[in-house]
């Protein structure tokens, strides 16, 4: 199966300006907030989540605690996959207990991930709240779950695949719609 | 990773590639943190049972493997031989088609005849992991080995690894040469002549009767346990004997590098093959070993029961 790519729907300066201004809707948000950590889902989330809390840190002048999600072990899918998926680190080193987690992904599509996310977060505790920040929203949803800071929303058809490149792992920041071609 | 799990059981080291090696190891790092949570469980496992089928005496790696698998949501059967069916005079393979006929997942299996996992894996559908058979090998254990090493040294090619003790008896032993030659490490080994397997030489290992040059250079030291049972064969001249020439101790350990790490895997026999400041000193990883076994099970569980294609 072949993927060819339609269109660019957002390049690295855009993706740069949805991240200021989600890190501004959150504090504007959480005024009076203390314990306002960020976690983002391995693995673009993760690369995100590092971003996010480093300009949220900047406006705030103080350190924004950040950790990483491996939702692998908690996927509903795991009988069917074809292929054992690899199981990366999940790394919280801060206490979530009545604090309030911003959890960052790349794409909200089915809310399938968000959900897995969700079991694995209280796995580390009772966080005050749970708030969900994404780069890209393309619909099509399975569960009942939204995203309280989007950076685009972006109408998609299920033949379509949403890309986000990110530096760190792809070298070049930016988003794609692309289409499987069979 | 390049390579992929496909395998349905885990019966030794010898048969698996270098790559597959480093996948269960890479698997084992991000399983480690979840025996650190408060909340030590994930669902991954839920549905599936996992039996534990002991012919031999066992503390250790049962209880870790039965955390293992409890801390995946798995469900656990024990089958106790002595209370089993089999001292009725039924077979090991008409007793394990009945366990299979019970729709399990995974059968954990330790035996004390070399090669009793591989003939089970063969006949029946559930993944079979090899928990120890007779002298052969002990996969999981020779993989909490490496994995302990490569923690603490960030790498295994190019290591000096000795192992020093009963080589000829040692399961442990095989599991750690096969797996750690095969990462490119050097191993030696070491002990008395009556204790040294025929051909040792052919796995790739140096051999030597002499512990001073086992000690000297080595990056790490396997200390095996002494098998006081067989002290009746008259394999050695008496405990204390052993003891001096193969034991580790402190005066010993003056000939070792700075930053050695001592291992064992258990059950220490203190004050023979090692002596207790040696086993609880600064250099010992010995409990860290115990600590990694249940995260290198956790990986083992998880790999195996991806596997979706079954012989039936």
């Amino acid at each position: 199966m072949k993927i060819k790519e339609k269109a660019k729907v957002l390049d690295a300066e855009q993706i740069d300006k949805s991240l200021v201004r989600i890190a501004h809707e959150i504090l504007e948000n959480n005024k009076d907030v203390e314990d306002l950590a960020i976690v983002g889902i391995r693995t673009r989330g993760a690369i995100l989540a590092q971003r996010l809390a480093a300009k949220i840190g900047s406006i705030k002048g103080s350190l924004v605690p950040v950790g990483a999600l491996d939702i692998t072990l908690y996927r509903d899918d795991l009988t069917t996959v074809a292929e054992q998926p690899v199981v990366h680190k999940t790394e919280i080193d801060f206490d979530i207990h009545e604090s309030v987690i911003v959890l960052v992904d790349d794409v909200l599509y089915t809310g399938r991930t968000i959900r897995c996310a969700l079991d694995a977060l209280i796995d580390f505790g009772r966080p005050k709240s749970i708030q969900l920040a994404v780069l890209v929203d393309r619909g099509h949803r399975e569960l009942p779950i939204r995203a309280d800071y989007a950076g685009k929303n972006i109408p998609t058809s299920q033949k379509e695949t949403v890309q986000v490149k990110i530096k760190e792992s792809d070298g070049v920041d930016e988003v794609v719609v692309a289409e499987k071609e069979d | 990773m390049a390579v992929a799990w496909k395998r349905k059981d885990l019966l030794d080291l010898e048969s698996l590639s270098a790559e597959e090696i480093e996948l269960i190891l890479e698997t084992t790092g991000s399983f480690k943190e979840i025996s650190q949570r408060p909340i030590k469980k994930v669902p991954t496992l839920r549905g599936q049972t996992v039996v534990l089928f002991f012919f031999e005496p066992s503390t250790r790696t049962r209880t870790s493997f039965e955390l293992a698998a409890k801390r995946m949501s798995a469900d656990i059967v024990n089958i106790q031989t002595s209370a089993s069916s089999l001292t009725k005079g039924e077979t090991l393979k008409d007793t394990a088609r009945n366990i299979e006929a019970m729709k399990v997942n995974i059968i954990i299996m330790r035996h004390s005849c070399s090669g009793a996992p591989h003939m089970l894996a063969g006949s029946v559908s559930p993944s079979i992991i090899n928990a120890g058979d007779g002298s052969h090998e002990h996969p999981t254990q020779g993989l909490l080995d490496i994995f302990t090493i490569k923690e603490h040294k960030k790498k295994i090619e190019g290591l000096n690894v000795s192992i020093i003790g009963d080589i000829a008896h040692s399961r442990v032993a095989r599991s750690n040469i096969w797996g750690l030659t095969k990462l490119g490490a050097k191993v030696t080994v070491c002990g008395p002549a009556t204790l040294m397997p025929p051909e040792v030489e052919k796995l790739g290992v140096k051999v030597t009767y002499d512990i001073k040059e086992a000690i000297e250079g080595a990056d790490v030291i396997n200390m095996l346990r002494i098998q006081l049972e067989r002290q009746g064969q008259n394999l050695f001249p008496s405990i204390r004997d052993y003891s001096m020439a193969f034991g580790l101790d402190a005066g010993k350990m003056k000939m070792a590098k700075k930053d050695v790490l001592i291992m064992h895997p258990g059950p220490v026999n203190r004050g023979v093959e090692i002596t207790p400041e040696v086993a609880d000193g600064p250099y010992s990883v010995i409990l860290e070993q115990v600590t990694n076994g249940i995260a290198v099970r956790m990986a083992v569980l998880y790999l195996l029961s991806g596997v979706k294609e079954r012989v039936e």
